[in-house]
């Protein structure tokens, strides 16, 4: 059963990238966001969470973006998501997470809008 | 296009158009389910993105069950029931069963209170299939979930 997950991190023009791997669900979400925070505390307040290889995600895994979005919103930061599966968004939607995250389809569009 | 019934020993009707899947109560095991939805769906010829619909809601209907249900024998059955317009996807459990309707009160309290993380599945389940039904009470829960071709 068990598959490739991974979180790898990049900093690009003040960015900080977020390259998830695999199912996020408590386990992928809760190291998501741990490196997220590691990114935040470094003082990179726009972050991009690139999900091209995430492979599915569940309600629970999302909480934990959650987490990141509202702590980088209290820092008046944004979050991007990109490369976003169309269920994977809807999923997303229905959360709510868009109100407060924006997703893009490729990543250098992402960036643009983040300002790198 | 024809089916047949099949009777099993204990007098039980099976569907030759059914998989039938028991999964147990660990971690990630969801997976097994959502891989088997991905199967069933292929040969259905569903477009890909029902396909992927039905995968989501699914893991959310099994983790419920994981969650919530207290399952006595630890495991979780899911039917996958090919029809001509429709897959039927139906996830039993043996556990404590809950009141659907105490259930959505309760997140809706925790909306209000500006809890936003948690109490999500049976929306995301509502949204993505087209038909979602929940039979529960003291001898378990049974819920049913239709996405249409």
């Amino acid at each position: 059963m068990a598959e490739s997950v991974d979180v790898d991190v990049r900093r690009q023009g003040g960015v900080g990238i977020v390259d998830v791997t695999g199912y996020v669900n408590n386990v992928l979400g809760e190291r998501v966001a741990a490196s997220s925070i590691d990114l935040i505390d470094e003082g990179l307040v726009r972050l991009l969470l690139n999900m091209e290889a995430c492979t599915m995600v569940n309600s629970v895994g999302i909480s934990f973006l959650i987490d990141v979005i509202e702590r980088v919103n209290e820092l008046q930061g944004k979050v991007a998501f990109c490369c976003v599966g169309s269920t994977t968004a809807k999923t997303f939607q229905i959360m709510g997470l868009l109100q407060t995250a924006s997703v893009y389809d490729t990543e250098r569009d992402a960036l643009e809008a983040l300002g790198a | 296009m024809s089916v047949t019934w099949n009777v099993t020993g204990d007098g039980n009707i099976m569907s030759s158009r059914d998989v039938d899947l028991s999964i147990p109560v660990l971690p990630e095991m969801e997976l097994t389910a959502m891989k088997t939805a991905e199967a069933v769906g292929e040969f259905m010829n569903l477009d890909h993105t029902k396909i992927e619909e039905v995968k989501v809601a699914l893991i959310e209907a099994c983790i419920n069950a994981f969650e919530h249900s207290q399952s006595q024998a630890g495991r979780v059955d899911i039917s996958f029931a090919i029809g001509d317009t429709a897959l039927t996807v139906t996830i039993s459990d043996d556990g404590q069963g809950f009141d659907p309707a105490d259930a959505q009160t309760r997140v809706e309290k925790r909306r209000s209170d500006g809890e936003r993380k948690r109490g999500w599945g049976l929306m995301i389940m509502k949204e993505l299939m087209d038909e979602v039904t929940i039979k529960s009470g003291e001898s378990g829960t049974t819920l049913t979930m239709v996405k249409h071709r």
